[in-house]
């Protein structure tokens, strides 16, 4: 298990050395989106339309923070479960984003697309949101502002630490439950 | 109310999270609960929520039979909801099931009532997540399944939820009662404090029991392996049809905002 320090946007070779255990302190522009900017994205792309950002190399932080305290760029911004994101990830990735920040497993599906276009997902401490927060140097609403928490956010970051849970590799990090230790 | 218990974990809890950070060995399993300890410190210090998931309001009032409540209290509780949650910063997750279009205000609220004897007005809040809360079910058992059944079905369904509850969680559980019942009886068996022991030894057993198995799971905190998988498990109890045993999880996250005030 190593430790990273990498910049977002991530080039392919940046993620595609990244091993499941791996600690990368992300630094850089990521871009944040859950639900309702998932679909929104999707719809835009059956539509034919051009898409709010550039997904070459991106890396997609699900997340719907709380609002600024006065004298801070974003409130608290912690991961929410990924396993929602799952039917678009796939797509994404197919369009060059190269990597997701969230909490939870992902599908099987989610995890060949990492495999077929060298990507990677990171976890990073659910309920950690005040510490993930002061990572946070700067927030801009990109897109979507009508959907308040769910907006779609630019987000300049210093050292945001994450842990590579699926690499591009089929690594997985979260373990398996024990199911015999219960008698399952 | 709603903004002190997003912004300060409760004692029981912040206790019992060291607690379980120095008996565990795995390197992943102390880096977690260290980063959620920091972070339960550096929220109450600089004001930020303690999760980016201020949750859906719940309430909890026991209104006792003798009180006097001028004017209308569930809106009272409402308009508390709405200034504390745009006062304090805290998100505001209530939206339409179908348009998916937010309430803008975190209302309404869910408030379970209960009428007590005596002329006191309990509120107890609790700040609800949606990521445990959605790895919560609510299953009719046969009676002839037993506490057998009900322990296979609890290990399952935290099995299932692995590290999307953002473990280590706490774990409600009603038992009996009706359908709707049993899981009002989960969410309030989350308002005990951790430390507490069950009044009745034969379900203070069944709760060490049934705790004990689910942390032999070994998902540990975030589902990176580990010995804590709950910090808690507590259960409330009523009688049921003959016909039936209904059973409510109810899944916590380790982030457990809750606050209780009596007037
Ligand atoms: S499950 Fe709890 S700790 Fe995790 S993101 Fe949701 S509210 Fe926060």
């Amino acid at each position: 298990m190593a430790t990273y320090e990498l910049t977002a946007p991530l080039s392919d070779a940046d993620a595609r050395k990244l091993r499941s255990g791996d600690i990368v302190y992300l630094s850089g522009t990521i871009y944040t989106a859950r639900d309702a900017a998932h679909k929104k994205l999707n719809d835009m792309l059956d539509a034919g339309e051009k898409l709010p950002i550039d997904l070459q190399g991106a890396v997609i932080y699900y997340v719907g923070p709380t609002p600024p305290p006065p004298g801070y760029v974003i409130g608290s911004a912690g991961p929410t479960t990924s396993y929602r994101m799952d039917s678009f990830a796939p797509r994404l990735h197919s369009l060059g984003a190269k990597g997701s920040i969230g909490k939870g497993i992902r599908n099987d599906a989610v995890k060949k697309s990492l495999k077929d276009y060298g990507a990677v997902y990171f976890g990073a401490t659910g309920g950690a949101g005040a510490l993930l927060s002061v990572c946070i140097k700067e927030a801009e609403v990109v897109a979507f502002p009508e959907m308040g928490p769910e907006a779609l956010r630019r987000l300049k970051v210093e050292r945001l630490p994450l842990l590579v849970i699926n690499d591009s590799v089929g690594g997985e990090l979260y373990v398996q439950p024990d199911l015999k230790a219960v008698g399952l | 109310m709603c903004i002190r218990a997003n912004r300060n974990q409760p004692d029981d809890v912040k206790r019992r999270m060291a607690d379980c950070a120095a008996g565990e060995d795995s390197a992943t399993a102390k880096e977690v609960f260290k980063q959620l300890l920091e972070n339960i410190d550096l929220a109450a210090e600089t004001g930020l929520a303690l999760c980016q998931d201020c949750g859906l309001a719940v309430f909890f009032v026991e209104v006792g039979q003798d009180a006097r409540v001028e004017g209308d209290l569930n809106e009272a509780i409402n308009e508390g909801v709405r200034q504390g949650y745009q006062e304090g910063y805290l998100r505001k997750s209530a939206c339409d099931p179908f348009t998916r279009k937010n309430t803008g205000d975190n209302t309404p609220a869910v408030v379970h009532y209960d009428i007590v004897p005596g002329d006191k007005l309990r509120i107890a809040f609790m700040a609800k997540g949606g990521g445990a809360e959605n790895m919560s079910r609510v299953t009719m058992l046969a009676p002839a399944e037993g506490w057998e059944g009900i322990k296979k079905f609890v290990l399952t369904r935290v099995a299932e939820s692995r590290s999307n509850p953002c473990p280590p969680i706490i774990i409600g559980i009603g038992i009996g009662g009706t359908f709707e019942h049993s899981a009002k009886l989960a969410k309030k068996a989350l308002l005990r404090k951790l430390d507490d022991v069950n009044p009745d030894p034969d379900l203070a057993a069944k709760e060490a029991e049934l705790l004990g198995l689910v942390n032999a799971l070994g998902i540990g905190p975030m589902g990176l392996g580990g010995k804590t998988t709950a910090l808690g498990l507590k259960m409330l109890v009523s009688p049921c049809h003959i016909a039936s045993l209904p059973l409510a999880v109810n899944i916590q996250c380790h982030s457990s905002r809750h606050e209780e005030v009596e007037l």
